[in-house]
Parts: structure tokens; sequence; C-alpha cells
């Protein structure tokens, strides 16, 4: 497929994994964080760990909008769906199987009565809404910069079309705002635990935000970003920028992924999404606490169309399954086989934890492109 | 979740909507938050929205890039099979 096969080319990348080792310097390691779901992928499907020299690790970061979403938010949305007949809920088929509380999910709950759809665009939700006017259909909003615009579109379509039995459960949630807690938390500052020499920074969340809002980090924290696309040869070359930027003693924002991100982004959707939301002062991210100015809500002039006003919902933060290691692994600090539960308790069919629901988490990842690898490496 | 691909605007169609191509499968997505959307551009969809336009020749430029990253003259040079026998 254009635009696609040519960025997979074996050949290209065998030259640039040559271009990596003779351009990393002897002598010193290398630590860099893919902070997108998509680019934990890339790594894990295409192998591109085998490329790369030992003194290169790869660490994989919290941008997967399905690992992150805490406990709390999706037990909201399953009481909202038990206890009135009346809504339906309906969201991303990724959110479906995120464990909640009391071993339930959205889809154990609707094995128990609740109404709860999958929808692949916001857009059919509020179509289902048009078509089941005596029911309330409750959007579950989740994802990062990509999925908050089309939200955004939807909102104004209701509000447009006076649609007053559609609302959303929005948790939408911030890339700069989780990559600065990343750099700035206790944990990481006082421990010192996840040493980072830079970051292969979002693709598709920067063709709407741009590479700007990267370029304070940059600047205060002395790390280089290079935003990369989301096929291997985009995050080889990518990793090869950073090793550069590292070797140079440079810490900037580099785009690699010019056939789609700009420095300003799209301004259209961007203008949008600050006319529909505004900042919450906090928002809880599974594995990474609170953090402040990290997430979205509704401005108060869509308050109809906020389904945590509408139905007076509370947000009771839960702690995360204790077993589980999620919350280590979205931090880098550690990687999916250390944890007891990793390929046996859990696993894609049974997740205990979300890093193991979508294909973009980290022990999804690694379980079904990564296990088999390592396992072989061991017996070498 | 976040994984969105470039395809082919087809045939664009009423009220800011378009029909794309992916690997033969045909598919209706919105156009309205990209303006100026032609005609057998590419698109990133994604959650059934084009979230940006692709530029081909940028597309072009970075691909000369990873060819020129493995035609380097020292590649050749450092590549392991031609490091054999030597001191390193
Ligand atoms: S293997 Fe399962 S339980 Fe362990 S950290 Fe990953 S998702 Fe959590």
């Amino acid at each position: 497929m254009k635009y696609i096969d040519e960025f997979r080319d074996g050949r290209l990348a065998a030259g640039l994994a040559r271009a990596i080792a003779r351009e990393a310097a002897p002598g010193r390691d290398y630590a860099f964080m893919e902070f997108c779901g998509g680019h934990t992928h890339a790594i894990a499907r295409y192998a591109v760990t085998d490329l790369l020299p030992p003194t290169v690790r790869m660490i994989h970061g919290p941008g997967c909008p399905v690992c992150v979403l805490p406990i709390g938010r999706i037990d909201m949305a399953i009481r909202l769906a038990l206890a009135r007949p009346d809504v339906i809920v309906c969201t991303y088929g990724d959110c479906l199987r995120v464990p909640a509380s009391g071993g339930l999910s959205l889809l154990k709950a609707r094995a128990r009565g609740a109404d709860v759809r999958m929808v692949y665009s916001p857009a059919d939700a509020l179509a289902l809404a048009v078509r089941e006017p005596a029911r309330e259909v409750v959007f579950f909003a989740i994802g990062f910069e990509t999925t908050t615009p089309p939200t955004a579109l939807v909102l104004h379509a209701a509000a447009a079309q006076r649609l007053d039995n559609f609302s959303v459960l929005c948790n939408h949630v911030l890339t700069p705002a989780a990559i600065a807690a990343i750099l700035e938390s206790p944990e990481v500052r006082e421990l010192g635990t996840v040493a980072l020499d830079g970051f292969v920074g979002p693709a598709h969340v920067s063709t709407v935000i741009g590479s700007r809002p990267y370029e304070r980090f940059a600047a205060a924290h002395r790390k280089p970003v290079v935003i990369a696309g989301f096929e291997p040869l985009d995050v080889i070359q990518a990793i090869r920028m950073l090793i550069r930027q590292v070797n140079d003693g440079r810490a900037e924002v580099e785009n690699e992924f010019t056939r789609a991100v700009t420095r300003d982004g799209n301004r259209k959707a961007q203008a949008l999404v600050a006319d529909t939301f505004e900042s919450r002062p906090s928002f809880e991210w599974r594995g990474l606490g609170a953090v402040a100015d990290s997430a979205l809500r509704l401005r108060p002039a869509f308050a109809r169309w906020d389904a945590e006003r509408k139905f007076a919902l509370d947000d009771r933060p839960v702690p995360d399954h204790k077993a589980c290691a999620c919350g280590a692994i979205l931090r880098g600090v550690r990687t999916p086989t250390d944890c007891k539960l990793f390929a046996t308790a859990c696993t894609p069919e049974t997740p205990m934890g979300a890093c193991m629901v979508s294909s973009e988490g980290a022990c999804a990842a690694h379980y079904t492109y990564g296990r088999f690898r390592a396992a072989a490496q061991r017996t070498d | 979740m976040c994984l969105a691909l470039p395809a082919r605007i087809v045939e664009l169609l009423d009220g800011e909507l378009c029909r794309v191509e992916l690997g033969g499968v045909r598919k209706e997505i919105s156009l309205a938050l990209v303006d100026g959307a032609a005609l057998g551009d590419y698109v990133i969809v994604h959650v059934g929205y084009a979230l940006t336009r692709l530029d081909p020749a940028e597309a072009e430029r970075t691909l000369a890039l990873f060819a020129e990253a493995g035609l380097d003259p020292a590649a050749a040079r450092d590549h392991p099979d031609a490091q054999r026998g030597s001191s390193t």
C-alpha cells in the first residue's frame, strides 16, 4: 500500500541499522523512550530492537490511551450503564475489555444487562442517538489529541441539532502533560529510576498539535525529541536522529514525520478543541497518578451534553490490581516480563491490567511479538 | 487505538464527507477537520476522520534520506562483513 509499504522496506532498514551502528558512540549507552503505543507496537512487531546495537535501549512509555485510563473512570461508565436501563454506553472497541473494579469490564457489564456498544467513530454514537430518541446515548470518549477533535465535532453537531439524548463522558488526555509528568515526577527525580536520553515523539498526535509543544521540554529538560511516523523505518530513523543529537550534545525538537507533521499542526482542529473543551485541574492516569492540567472536560457551553454533569457522576479513584506492574511499566521502570502475572494469569484473552488489552500496550505487544524471540535468545 | 493510516481520496461527497481507498477497501470518512483536500490526495484517517493531508514530496524526501543512510560510503567500510579480520 502506498505510503505504508515503502516505510517497511527491509533493505532500507538494513542500511539505517548500519548507519546507527556506525554513529552510536562506542562506550556509551543510549536510552530512549517511545511515547506512543503505535511505536511500541511497531518496535515489537518488526523486531526493531534486533536491528539496534545492544547499547541502544528502548523504553516503552505511557502513550497508549487505553493503558493509561484509570479503573475509576471505567467504573463510572459501568455504574451508569447498570443503574440506568435507558442508557446506552458507546465506546471504541479497545475500551470494552479493560479490567475495572469487581472483576468487571464494560463487556462483562453487558453480560449483566448493561447496554454497551462498540463504535468505530464518534459519528456512529451520534447517529445512534438520532435513531434512538427514547434512549440516552453516552459516548465514552478516550484518547489523546487525535481522537479529541472528532469528539468536538460530534458535540457541535449535537448542539446544532439540539440532540438532548446524547452526551459525552470525556476522558481525553494531553500528551505534553504526560511527558512532563515522566520527566518531573518525584519518583523519577528522587530514585533516578529512568535515565532517559530522549524521546521518540508522537506521530498522529503531532499531526494535530504540531511539533511546537515539545520545544519547551527540549529546552527546559535538555531532552531531544524526534517526532516519528509509526512505520518501522520511521522509528529506526528517529532513533538515529536521537543518537546524533546526543552525540552532538544537542537537545532539540526534530521532525522525522515531515510527510504529515508541521510545526503548527492542524490549526482548524486545535481551534475546534479549544472552543469545546477546557483543561481539568487534575486527572488521574494509570501508572502516573494525578497529573495537573493533563486532561480535558467539556466547556460550560456544552454542559447539556456533558455526561458527568447530566448524570451527576462522581469520580472514585481505585488503586490498580496489586500484582499488576502496569504502573511501573508505563513509567519505563520495569518491563512486561518483570510482572509475575505476565503470560500466566494475564494474557490478551484474560487481561489483568490495561497494558495487556490494547495491541499498543507494552505487555500485549511483548506477548504477541516479543516472547518467542526472547525465549529463542535465551536458549541460544 | 491511535493507529491511523494514509488513505487516498477517491470520491468527494456532500456534507464534508469523502470516500477513501485503502488496500482495496473503500470507506466513507469525514473531511471536516481538513480544509482544501482534493480528489487523489492522501489523508491520514483516524476514527472516521481525516486528521491531515500527507505531503507526497516530503514522503519522497524521507525515503531518499533512508536510502542515503544505506549508501553512505562509510557504511560499506563499517559493515560487519567488511570488518572481518580487522582489529576492531
Ligand atoms: S502482564 Fe498484565 S498484570 Fe502484569 S503489568 Fe502487564 S498488564 Fe499488568
